[in-house]
């Protein structure tokens, strides 16, 4: 396992070293601008990731090359969810399947990758099962729910509670789609009315919306719910925005891998007009703060 | 470091953050950009089209000479384009145009795109066709505009054998016999600031020629780190990644624009 230790880099004479290695006028500034901007940089816990895109036959491969990827980019943890390739509406046969992946994925990196029970509510008992299964009784650290019923339905309060019980951290995809919504696609609103139903318990917003403007509007007086930055258009202004409506505290940097690059997600952290202090709670310290109960009763050191 | 994508001017649907010509050259100048190819974001619905260029090729010469290059729009669905043209060279200097065909109503399969195509080529200029500017999914809800459907493209370039063409902003298109045909042509060049997937200028390189990989960040709509990241997550080192932050696009205006 490899991290890129950028905190050391500026230790290094750069200018010695860049013109030792014979570079360009070109790539000494880039290399310099680089170096600079990480010196400043937090450790980063990516919230958002998933196996599908990553090139690999098994699970394994597939977290190998993520985890390539990731070094490269000084990204720390990672938290996984779902299997591939991407179910809308799984079976519970499918959703173990699912999850057997992520368990396969996770297994050889139990410090740096952390797995998201994947759930469906039109399968209650399943999903309870596949909670006990891989969360309670399994490594597990958190909950994804995805697009087969909306946040608002009432099938979702029996796996809230036990989620909660069990300190899994709860993340649920939204979007404001222009031109709408997919049937059992939730938006940041339907989230609202759930974590209404269960005011003492943190959730992320996955997506934030997509449409941010609207969705961090949404989620603004909430204060249990989280804004996930992941998956949508490096657009500029989101993170500041998030910071300025909702407090950096409830911000959470994530990517959306494969399907999104490390770099595009990163790069609205890295390029946000806001305070260090914001961007490291943004860049891990939120997701650390969220998952800390869950995996210090785990056993697991973060 | 050449960024062939920025913009200036307004954003009709947000307030941007280096929406001002000093602030834009200041802010890219911070993170190592030697030269931005510049268009104008009023370009994309002002239909005094002419005025547009005049401001943009004014505002680059104020603002960032040698720095800023401008890159008029032209709407070949508005009367006499030709004079927009015809003054972007001769009048404005300007080093290329820039095309926005799905926010000025038109298909590839236009008769008017051929004629504008070559008109450009004969005056040596560049042209960046755009083919989105935002995803679909989050556009403003009364002002939908879908992506340029490329499928005429191939045909068009046939006929136009000393075209120089910039892809920007382009996603998803290099599939299919038009993709395959995209990709294979020399005279295409690519960015990647809409190029998602994890080591993406890695993968599009297997397709695409190095030399037609140009680094573009659609600054300042974009986050400008996002595309730099890509460089790094795509683990570009030494002559390639000189090439696709310099030299490709150094190349492509001939170095007739030296600093």
């Amino acid at each position: 396992m490899m991290f890129l230790q950028w905190d050391l880099v500026p230790m290094i004479n750069r200018r010695s070293f860049l013109t030792k290695c014979g570079a360009s006028y070109t790539a000494q500034m880039l290399v310099a601008d680089a170096v600079a901007a990480d010196s400043a940089s937090a450790p980063i816990w990516d919230l958002h990731c998933h196996l599908s895109g990553f090139d690999g036959n098994t699970p394994e491969e597939k977290m190998a090359q993520m985890i390539l990827s990731a070094d490269r980019l000084g990204i720390d943890r990672l938290c996984t969810f779902m299997g591939y390739p991407h179910l809308e509406n799984p079976t519970p046969d499918q959703l173990r399947a699912q999850n057997n992946q992520v368990l396969a994925a996770i297994k050889g990196w139990p410090t740096r990758a952390f797995g998201f029970v994947y759930l469906n509510p039109k399968y209650l008992k399943a999903s309870l099962d596949e909670l006990n299964r891989c969360v309670r009784d399994g490594p597990m650290v958190g909950m994804k729910l995805w697009i087969a019923v909306r946040a608002n339905a009432p099938e979702l309060d029996p796996i809230i509670e036990r989620a909660a019980a069990l300190q899994a951290v709860i993340f649920q995809h939204t979007w404001f789609k222009t031109g709408g919504n997919m049937p059992g696609e939730s938006s940041p609103s339907d989230l609202v009315e759930l974590a209404r139903r269960h005011p003492s318990v943190p959730m992320i917003c996955g997506h934030t919306g997509g449409n941010w403007e609207l969705g961090i509007r949404a989620i603004r007086t909430v204060r249990t719910l989280y804004a996930d930055i992941a998956g949508s258009d490096p657009t500029a202004g989101f993170v500041e925005m998030a910071v300025r409506e909702l407090g950096a505290e409830r911000v959470i940097y994530g990517s959306d891998v494969g399907g999104r690059s490390f770099a595009s997600q990163l790069g609205k952290v890295k390029g946000a007009n806001i305070d260090n202090s914001s961007r490291a709670l943004i860049l891990s310290g939120n997701l650390r703060r969220l998952l800390l109960p869950i995996l210090n009763a785990k056993g697991v050191r973060a | 470091m050449i960024d062939t994508n920025v913009n200036m001017h307004q954003w009709p649907f947000r307030r941007l953050a280096a929406g001002d010509p000093a602030d834009l050259v200041g802010q890219l100048r911070k993170k190592g950009v030697t030269q931005a190819w510049t268009g104008s974001l009023d370009g994309l619905l002002d239909r005094d089209i002419t005025a547009v260029n005049a401001r943009l090729a004014a505002d680059c010469r104020r603002h960032g000479p040698e720095f800023l290059l401008p890159f008029g729009s032209i709407n070949p669905m508005l009367p006499d384009w030709e004079g927009d043209l015809r003054r972007c060279r001769e009048q404005h200097r300007m080093p290329g145009i820039r095309l926005h065909p799905n926010y000025h109503g038109y298909k590839l399969n236009h008769p008017a795109f051929p004629l504008l195509l070559r008109n450009a080529a004969d005056s040596n200029l560049l042209v960046q066709l755009v083919f989105c500017m935002e995803d679909e999914r989050t556009q403003h809800p009364l002002v939908r505009v879908p992506n340029v459907d490329l499928a005429p493209l191939p045909g068009v370039l046939r006929d136009t054998p000393n075209l120089r063409l910039m892809l920007l902003n382009w996603k998803n298109v290099l599939i299919g016999e038009e993709g395959r045909f995209l990709a294979r042509t020399n005279r295409v060049s690519f960015d990647f600031a809409m190029l998602e997937g994890v080591g993406g200028v890695e993968r599009l390189r297997k397709s695409v020629p190095i030399e037609r990989i140009v680094f573009g960040s659609h600054f300042p709509l974009f986050y400008f780190d996002s595309a730099l990241l890509k460089v790094k997550e795509s683990a570009l080192e030494g002559p390639d990644k000189e090439a696709v932050l310099d030299g490709n696009a150094h190349r492509l205006l001939g170095g007739s624009h030296d600093l």
